[in-house]
């Protein structure tokens, strides 16, 4: 089987924003949507303060509540965990926008545009009316993962075949692959290193991943 | 452990899902307590409608609020998991019960009931199943709208009939609802008091005493006087007919801030600082 899912190293992340971008271009969303965002949290008290930058977006569960709770069927899970809408069954309750606990789904009821009322070249050609109403989230590229898949490409190895955020992270923090496959680059990464998910206690079983630390002897 | 930014209020359900709740759930609790009250004729089929007028508006609210109207009916389509589409095949069903037993058929009043239980039911399921909203997920949310429904139904049930007859025995199983919902709220609270954001908490505090005691005490109160037989019939009805209203519109009231204010998500969780650098002395977040 294979499972795609994301790593992300928290140690590494500067918060640069760059896979925002790539991902607002790549998927052409709206500007007050950010299907890959990076939150600015700081924590402690003067000296002893950290500032940490932490990717999120749609964790890909392997227990979607968004799933569960669709009452259209729009929203499903593939079998290498990607979890996908279907933009034409989708009625736009936003039920699934509640029920999501890590805020990763939009709804967005009109067209808006970078720069004013008028759409840019690219987002003229990349504007899709399907999207307008209904529920959008992040979705792993899974056109780019597709596309590489069937010419015989490995996403999270090969460019073509990852999603666009990995693709554009400066400081390589962000890396993608499939967990099923123990030599793969992200089982290699939760190998070496302590890690965690968000919000595991929910029981969604997250498909994104967050390194913190590497592994010790006393860790556990 | 958790820490990151402050939970926020959710954006995406606004009145009109609130609508929802609060007028599907007093009209399922007003056709529920219609049936349980066995009344027939006019006593029966004037609730009944009111009844299926306010599940109606609280679907038209929902209708409303939905990004794709007219594709409505694709709310249909996953009766296996999901408690919005279960809701919606409830209600046609609601309807037919609901109307014929207006209509002449009172035989069927107590399945219109049920299904109206089904219906009340089925919103308390798909709150709890919002995993993204703390105060919402609580395994007490559903008994609690269960119980908000009928209490607000029956007393919209006393205030549309207490005048026509003797209501007292409905007025006591009004009473028993009223002390339910009261009691449910409270067990609600205490569970939902670690996981909700304070602010969530502080938003949903003034209804919550509004329940309590505009909603619960003083009903209570002047449910005592009105069958205590102290009132003369006329004011001992307008005194039902008061604390039904009471009771109902405290309800909505509470249905509302929750929907509405009191409907904060988790934030973002980190069980765990990056560790840059030389590790820290201790690994327990610092704030």
């Amino acid at each position: 089987m294979t499972r795609w899912a994301m790593v992300a190293d928290l140690r590494r992340c500067v918060g640069c924003q760059t896979c925002t971008a790539a991902c607002r271009h790549t998927n052409a969303t709206p500007p007050e949507v950010q299907w890959r965002r990076v939150l600015d949290m700081e924590f402690g008290t003067y000296p002893d303060v950290q500032r940490v930058f932490v990717p999120v977006g749609c964790q890909h569960c392997d227990e979607p509540p968004c799933m569960d709770v669709c009452p259209t069927t729009a929203t499903k899970k593939r079998d290498d965990g990607i979890v996908t809408i279907d933009y034409d069954l989708c009625i736009g309750c936003a039920y699934c926008s509640v029920a999501c606990p890590y805020q990763a789904r939009y709804k967005t009821d009109r067209a808006t545009f970078a720069y004013g009322a008028d759409p840019t070249t690219s987002e003229a050609l990349r504007h899709d009316d399907r999207r307008l109403a209904v529920a959008t989230k992040c979705t792993f590229c899974v056109d780019r993962i597709d596309a590489g898949l069937a010419q015989g490409l490995t996403p999270g190895v090969d460019a073509a075949a990852t999603p666009a955020c990995v693709n554009a992270c400066i400081a390589d923090a962000l890396a993608f692959g499939d967990t099923d496959d123990p030599h793969s680059n992200v089982s290699q990464l939760l190998e070496n290193n302590q890690h965690f998910r968000m919000h595991e206690v929910l029981g969604t079983g997250p498909g994104f991943h967050y390194l913190w630390d590497t592994k010790r002897e006393d860790s556990q | 452990m958790s820490f990151g930014p402050n939970p926020w209020q959710q954006t995406n359900w606004d009145w009109r899902a609130a609508g929802n709740f609060i007028c599907g759930g007093a009209g399922s609790g007003l056709i529920a307590a219609t049936a349980l009250s066995g009344v027939q004729g006019n006593m029966l089929a004037l609730p009944m409608l009111a009844g299926m007028a306010l599940v109606g508006t609280g679907l038209l609210c929902v209708w409303l609020e939905i990004g794709r109207p007219l594709r409505a009916l694709h709310v249909f389509f996953n009766p296996r998991t999901s408690w919005m589409t279960r809701e919606a095949f409830v209600a046609p069903i609601l309807f037919a019960l609901a109307l014929a037993s207006a209509a002449g058929l009172p035989a069927l009043a107590p399945l219109a009931g049920l299904a109206a239980l089904a219906f009340a039911y089925c919103q308390g399921r798909i709150l709890q199943a919002a995993r993204g909203i703390p105060s919402w997920r609580s395994r007490a949310t559903t008994p609690l709208i269960v119980t908000c429904a009928l209490a607000e139904g029956s007393g919209l049930y006393l205030l549309l009939n207490t005048w026509s007859s003797d209501q007292t025995p409905m007025a006591v199983a009004f009473g028993l609802l009223v002390l339910a919902r009261a009691l449910v709220w409270r067990a609600w609270r205490r569970d939902i008091a670690d996981g909700a954001a304070p602010r969530a908490l502080a938003a949903l505090a003034p209804s919550g005493k509004a329940l309590i005691w505009i909603g619960t005490a003083l009903p209570l109160l002047l449910l005592a006087l009105a069958v205590s037989g102290i009132a003369a019939p006329m004011l001992g009805a307008s005194l039902l007919a008061l604390a039904g209203t009471l009771v109902a519109a405290t309800g909505a009231f509470f249905k509302f801030v929750l929907i509405t204010r009191g409907a904060f998500n988790q934030g973002f969780a980190l069980p765990h600082l990056p560790v840059r650098g030389v590790p820290r002395a201790t690994n327990k977040p610092i704030n």
